[in-house]
């Protein structure tokens, strides 16, 4: 199973952000291991969501772990057939942990977007 | 004539301005621009209403014809476009309707169909046309019903006005487009007078002609007078604060018919206006 997390500049600790999120952590469970990816939707003018999302869906990710997301990224992963966990700790291996360990819940609730707002 | 009411800054009077001087002109259309919160009406309260809706085209993909190659997605400048499960997947509220995931598609899979965004209203006041936009809650772009609102409410002989939104973007830019002149009202407080400034920018930057009505006067605000005169602004009217202008107001009456002295003030600007734009 193969397991995305936005992670910030330092590429350990989850961005809050989840389209803008400069890099994704891709964990794949089978073999253990983990590769860092740079986010294409980091600097997008707009639909950074979803752009991120298409991106995720792309390297064949089974879940995602994020703080937050937005309901048109959503709306994808629902399409793709990709779960979303909410992230518990500050780290991405605190959270791939506490997920082999079934311990992070699935988000339930998206936010309609920032949209140039903060 | 068509005359393009605007201001920086929200509250400042453009409504007030734009039903008062369409009701003192004897043949003039009254076009509300300010879609999101078209307020003209509410003092204008056109007879005879008809509504037709705005709609713009939002791509259809054909499952049979997709091969998946995931031009229309790459191509999508907005990200309105997923490719999910082996087809791509259209968000309706990121989509600009620009038409170019149909254009690129080698397979011919797009199709258009209609999506209605909002209404334009058509009625009328005494004399005046009144054309109202009333955008859909939520939808991301003013743009297409701000264009049907011109379309149907340009008025060939006589004058026009067009009620702005607030603001300095692109909404603004789309409703000045077809102005003749640009009036500029400007309220005389630091916060007004820095929103005047970027609308002054604007209007510059799109060769429009424009002059300006202070509202709410109670006084000299320096800074704008003199900003008026070093751009070589007309100020073509100064409105006092005055409660009773307020009250007609905020009882949803037009001043000019109420008042006699702001008929005059306005069929003033009315003359004002037209010899400046024929300058």
């Amino acid at each position: 199973m193969k397991i995305a997390i936005p992670v910030d500049e330092n590429t350990e600790a989850v961005c809050v952000s989840f389209g803008r999120a400069p890099y994704f952590l891709i964990h794949d469970t089978e073999t253990k291991t983990s590769k860092i990816e740079t986010n294409p939707a980091a600097a997008a003018e707009g639909g950074a969501g979803l752009t991120a999302a298409q991106f995720v869906v792309d390297t064949g990710a089974d879940a995602l772990i994020t703080v937050r997301c937005g309901q048109n990224a959503a709306d994808v992963f629902k399409a793709a057939g990709t779960k979303i966990y909410k992230a518990l700790s500050t780290y991405a291996d605190e959270n791939l942990k506490a997920m082999a360990e079934g311990k992070l819940d699935e988000l339930t609730s998206f936010h309609a977007g920032f949209h140039g707002r903060s | 004539m068509t005359v393009a009411v605007l201001s920086g800054k929200g509250g400042t009077g453009k409504t007030f301005v734009s039903v008062n001087l369409a009701a003192a002109s004897k043949d003039a259309a009254y076009l509300d621009c300010d879609v999101e919160e078209p307020n003209g009406r509410l003092f204008l309260k056109p007879e005879q209403v008809l509504s037709s809706p705005v709609t713009v085209p939002l791509p259809a993909f054909d499952g049979e014809k997709c091969t998946g190659c995931r031009k229309c997605v790459e191509f999508c400048h907005f990200n309105a476009l997923v490719f999910v499960k082996n087809k791509p997947m259209v968000f309706p509220e990121v989509c600009h309707s620009c038409g170019g995931c149909a254009l690129i598609c080698p397979e011919h899979a797009v199709t258009e169909t209609p999506r209605q965004v909002g209404i334009v209203e058509e009625g009328l006041s005494g004399g005046i046309r009144v054309v109202t936009g009333i955008l859909n809650p939520g939808e991301v772009s003013a743009i297409p019903v701000i264009k049907a609102v011109l379309q149907k409410g340009m008025h060939a002989e006589g004058l026009t006005v067009v009620d702005c939104p607030p603001g300095s973007g692109c909404s603004v830019m789309e409703s000045v487009s077809r102005a003749d002149y640009c009036l500029l009202v400007a309220e005389p407080t630091a916060f007004g007078f820095h929103n005047f400034k970027m609308v002054h920018k604007l209007v510059r930057l799109l060769h429009k002609s424009c002059g300006v009505v202070i509202n709410k006067a109670s006084g000299e605000y320096l800074p704008l007078e003199q900003f008026c005169a070093e751009t070589d602004m007309p100020i073509l009217l100064r409105i006092p604060y005055s409660a009773e202008l307020a009250a007609h107001t905020a009882a949803g009456k037009i001043a000019v018919r109420q008042d006699t002295s702001a008929a005059v003030t306005f069929r003033e600007l009315l003359t004002g206006l037209e010899k400046e734009a024929g300058r």
